[in-house]
């Protein structure tokens, strides 16, 4: 399976760095540089920060529906980057708006992990997951009511719409480093979260520090999806559907799924990019369909599949 | 062997069991008896090294079993034995084969766990404790919710596996299971160890413990398997 992750990935990668608004074929280096390398690596970094994520939440609060962006931990790192945004503090230090993200998945994340320890039954979490979803979408709502112009408001409610496009290698710089740190952790969880499958007592006796494995979840999860967040805005749908889509063949052992579910994400957010700058080539849009727009589109009927199997 | 000592356990500010003075030796199987809510499953997870002040118990030589152990996921049946490994950071196959060969569940190891009967499922969590070859065994309502054939098959089994040498220590529900099958039962009441010793000769304290009465009854009765 592995192999043909990483066989598709290839492909991805050549269709990607092959495909753009100057058509298809070998680009120019310029262009290859500056613009298509850049938007292609992203889509990796991000896809791949965002499917390792959604793996590692459903194992660690057993439970199918678990996603960043369901429970809210996406809209607490927007929230965390526009408040940097909007308060120019990214302007004079380019690192703010990557660290605001992750400050705000962080508390997103800590707060779930929190409630999840205390009551850790599947429809409970999920509301608070909601409630907050909901306290972020107004906290970003009052934001926008109160920027300072509307030049501002369009621009960071197309920022909230998550794409790629016009993303330099300094995105990429930005990214990088608190993704790789944040699946690093994520990857090694992997005994502990199987651990995990049998309750948090269970998972005790057998010499499993069950505070350790939620925190450090907690702490992977906030670094990929905020960094992700902060350099790609609002992408849903990814992290719930990956390891949906791998458990048919891999089986359902949390840790069997961790590194296929970094790469099968990142194949699905590359791909899913690509379809967004295919679009206007072939359907009649004067514009990309913005890349989160687009994963929300084809996610959420997922999701309906999902809740249908689940329900008691 | 397996010693617990404390004048009270507390659950948060309530205070659960008191006087707790227990030990349990190699190679018997008792059971822990009382009515709901006496502090049974208290007295387990202490065993275990639950609760806050208690020590740890090593997870290599203690096997835990919650009541109504799940898997939250649909692994396999092996998959769920080769959890029981964990403590030894290894997924040695040996005794991961044994567990499944000892708990009569070979022949599933490859069928997921949300597809096998309720008795069968307990049995896969049975084999992940016994994977982790332990020297006690603490169960909490191993046959609860099973048809009578398969707790008793479930009953034999942690039976032979005390004479093989382990300490195995089980809350029971079912007296009538604990008189035939334990080498001492435990009688707990209102958060105290009320009696201990061989299982018949304590049945009149269970007995009132539950509210019971006890004697010879000569209707017709449902054995164990031959």
């Amino acid at each position: 399976m592995t192999r043909w992750l990483i066989l598709g990935i290839v492909l991805l990668t050549v269709l990607s760095l092959g495909v753009g608004a100057a058509g298809l074929g070998v680009p120019d280096p310029l262009i290859l540089w500056q613009i298509r390398l850049p938007r292609t690596a992203l889509a990796l970094l991000v896809g791949g920060g965002l499917g390792l994520s959604g793996a590692a939440l459903q194992g660690a609060l057993r439970n199918p529906l678990a996603d960043s962006g369901l429970l809210g931990i996406g809209g607490c790192a927007g929230l965390g980057a526009v408040i940097a945004y909007y308060w120019g503090v990214s302007a004079l230090f380019a690192p703010a708006l990557p660290l605001a993200g992750l400050a705000g998945a962080g508390v997103g994340c800590a707060f779930l992990l929190m409630f999840a320890g205390r009551a850790a039954s599947g429809p409970s979490l999920i509301l608070a997951g909601i409630a907050l979803s909901a306290a972020t979408a107004a906290m970003l709502a009052l934001a926008l009511t109160l920027a300072p112009n509307p030049f501002a408001l369009a621009e960071i409610t197309f920022w909230l719409m998550g794409g790629l496009e016009d993303r330099t290698l300094s995105h990429v710089a930005l990214a990088l480093p608190p993704i790789a740190l944040g699946c690093l952790v994520l990857l090694r969880l992997g005994r502990g979260l199987d651990a995990l499958a049998l309750g948090e007592d269970a998972a005790a006796t057998l010499g499993l520090p069950v505070g350790q494995t939620l925190r450090r979840t907690a702490a992977g999860v906030a670094l990929a999806v905020g960094a992700g967040a902060a350099v790609a805005g609002g992408i849903g749908f990814v992290g719930l559907v990956v390891p949906h889509l791998l458990r048919p063949i891999l089986g359902e052992r949390p840790g069997a799924l961790l590194f296929s579910s970094l790469l099968a994400g990142a194949a699905l957010l590359l791909a899913a990019d690509l379809l967004a700058r295919i679009a206007p080539m072939v359907l009649p849009l004067a514009q990309e369909p913005r890349l989160g727009v687009l994963t929300a589109l084809l996610g959420a009927p997922f999701l309906v599949r999902i809740a249908r199997r689940v329900a008691p | 062997m397996i010693r617990l000592r404390a004048p009270e356990i507390r659950l948060g500010d309530r205070v659960v069991l008191r006087d707790i003075d227990f030990a349990a030796a190699s190679g018997t199987l008792v059971a822990l008896c009382g009515p709901n809510g006496a502090g049974k499953s208290t007295l387990l997870r202490a065993l275990a090294g639950l609760l806050p002040k208690c020590v740890a118990a090593d997870p290599r030589h203690v096997a835990y079993l919650p009541q109504n152990a799940r898997c939250a996921w649909a692994l396999t049946v092996a998959e769920v034995a080769a959890l029981g490994r964990i403590p030894h950071g290894d997924t040695a196959a040996a005794p991961i084969e044994r567990a499944l060969l000892a708990c009569g569940v070979g022949h599933l190891r490859r069928t997921r766990i949300d597809r096998v009967s309720g008795g069968q499922a307990r049995r896969a969590m049975l084999a992940r404790a016994f994977a982790t070859e332990p020297r006690v065994f603490l169960l909490d309502e191993p046959t609860a919710d099973l048809d009578p054939a398969a707790a008793h098959q479930i009953m034999r089994l942690l039976h032979d596996t005390a004479r093989a040498g382990a300490c195995v220590i089980v809350v029971l529900h079912a007296l009538d299971l604990a008189l035939r099958y334990a080498d001492r039962m435990i009688v707990i009441d209102q958060g105290r160890i009320v009696a201990d010793g061989a299982p018949g000769a304590m049945l009149p304290r269970a007995a009132a413990a539950f509210g019971l009465a006890h004697g010879i009854d000569p209707t017709p009765r449902l054995l164990p398997p031959a």
